[in-house]
């Protein structure tokens, strides 16, 4: 449903009237999920809607080097020493850099996507109407055609 | 919801039917996570759609033009490049990771007028970057306290004006959204704007704040409005008008009564994408499910369609679907507990100028036209 907020028309029941109406209606599942979560986790929402929730949102996926953290403690800090994540390894951002240890290992992943090539389509000369690619060498008769080997 | 009868999609007031084209990716059980698609965007002209992944590839299709020896393929894309952007790197200096993932692809316009780019891969910052420099940056957002204790709030999203180069907008996890003119500070801390809906006090909830964090935020393409998405609707506003949107679409309110398990399964925190077509005149987002939804503003008919491999036969057409939120199921109908929460559609791009659409569903990409195209 869409709702259009316009300005109060009394004559008939409005779209914001309806929009309240849902509103107040919609408010009532939401209260009965908060009770649920409160119900399975007692020491949650000691901060509603705060700081909890926003540390559980950053420490969302892996943990990262960011430059930009890097890079504006060491401006502000100059010739100190830089701090590495102390006992509470859960900030990912802030003064604290994380150290290898607190990463999870990664894979590098150097293969072609799958999305150029999949589906598996038969090898076809391309009506291409871009320029041709620059060759270092110039080619010899007996060489294949280039530009012919593309997905 | 209330659908309009014999399931015509919106867009521009006309009728339209949206068939399947193509779908590029390969069915795997388990997918990598190198796979996963992370952004999708066409080019100015329509001709050029580039994908980024989370393995740092990107894979550029082009629109194949009209071929009398295969008169089908004219409207096609087909692979034109891919290479590997980003590599996962170990700095070896700082013993640390970088990450490879593609947040953003922005195509740059031919005559590039725009020399600046904003890049916002973390929470707390904006950096403006000038194409020719790329050791340094600009900071012109800063958000963050001195102390991480005092916390509040985090920048989620942010886009240059596409007409008015000096301006920008960011959006944050309390539901803000603030537009800035560079010209007018060079530390955009302060904003020109402010643009909030107010919340009714006595409805608040622990999941009040969550569900309004603004996921992504994008300029309308006569730069007039802006449109917003939060956890479960996608607002419309004026940049005339701070105190509310002047719409506001209902994407999945069914979710509101299953919040509790979202939020353990951390869903909650999906960020999910939105776009315009290329008047303005829809508008389109992803759910649940491999589920996408369309809004039409100007005949206020929405549609709810799928991208699967069971509806992917050349030119077939797309019905709607329809998820059931209590009571009696009906027939093809989908129950909200039925729901795939693993298959999330957080990735949409609409052509510029035809009835044209890419989603990404996790690792393949899904074409979609109107069939009159």
């Amino acid at each position: 449903m869409s709702q259009k907020q316009e300005e109060e028309s009394p004559v008939e029941e409005t779209g914001k009237e309806k929009q309240d109406t849902q509103e107040k209606e919609g408010t009532l599942p939401e209260r009965a999920e908060e009770a649920k979560l409160k119900a399975r986790y007692p020491s949650l929402g000691q901060k509603l809607g705060g700081s909890d929730f926003l540390m559980k949102r950053l420490q969302k996926g892996q943990k990262y080097f960011d430059s930009g953290d890097y890079n504006m403690p060491k401006a502000k800090m100059k010739n100190k020493q830089l701090p590495s994540t102390g006992p509470d390894k859960n900030l990912v951002t802030g003064d604290h850099i994380p150290t290898p240890q607190d990463l999870p290992q990664r894979k590098s992943s150097l293969v072609t996507s799958k999305l150029a090539s999949y589906p598996l389509i038969a090898v076809r000369p391309r009506p291409s109407p871009l320029p041709p690619v620059a060759l270092a060498m110039p080619l010899k008769p007996s060489l294949p055609e280039p530009g012919s080997l593309h997905p | 919801m209330a659908g309009a009868g014999g399931g015509g999609c919106p867009s521009g007031g006309n009728d339209l039917q949206w068939c399947f084209s193509q779908v590029k990716g390969a069915v795997d059980e388990d997918v990598a996570e190198a796979d996963v698609i992370s952004t999708v965007e066409f080019s100015h002209s329509g001709d050029l759609l580039a994908t980024g992944d989370k393995g740092g590839r990107v894979v550029i299709f082009q629109r194949e033009q009209e071929n009398k020896s295969r008169p089908h393929s004219r409207g096609e894309y087909n692979v034109y490049s891919t290479f590997q952007s980003h590599e996962p790197e170990f700095d070896y200096l700082k013993s640390l990771e970088i990450e490879e993932k593609i947040n953003k692809i922005r195509w740059l316009p031919r005559q590039s007028a725009a020399r600046f780019l904003l890049s916002t891969n973390d929470d707390l910052r904006i950096n403006l970057w000038h194409l020719e420099i790329t050791d340094r940056s600009f900071n012109i957002v800063d958000i963050k306290p001195a102390n991480m204790e005092e916390l509040t709030e985090v920048i989620t999203a942010a886009e240059f004006h596409p007409h008015q180069c000096n301006v920008l907008v960011y959006s944050s996890s309390k539901g803000t959204i603030r537009l800035c003119d560079m010209r007018s500070s060079a530390l955009c801390d302060r904003h020109s704007k402010l643009f909030e809906e107010p919340g009714d006090p006595s409805s608040r909830s622990f999941f009040s704040e969550i569900i309004s964090s603004v996921s992504d935020v994008k300029f309308s393409h006569s730069g007039r409005y802006m449109m917003t998405r939060d956890y479960l609707s996608v607002k419309v506003w004026d940049l005339n008008m701070e105190s509310r949107p002047v719409e506001t679409h209902q994407v999945h309110e069914y979710l509101r009564s299953k919040l509790c398990s979202l939020y353990e399964n951390d869903c909650i925190f999906d960020k999910f994408e939105c776009c315009w077509n290329g008047s303005d005149s829809a508008i389109m987002t992803g759910s649940y499910n491999n589920f996408f939804r369309m809004f039409d503003r100007t005949t206020w008919r929405d549609v709810t369609l799928e991208a699967s491999r069971e509806n992917s036969k050349p030119r077939a057409s797309l019905k709607p679907r329809r998820v059931c939120a209590g009571g009696k199921r009906k027939k093809d109908e989908v129950s909200v507990d039925s729901l795939d929460f693993s298959k999330k559609i957080l990735h949409t791009a609409w052509h510029p100028a035809e009835n044209i659409i890419a989603v990404a569903a996790t690792n393949n990409l899904y074409i979609f036209q109107d069939k009159a195209n």
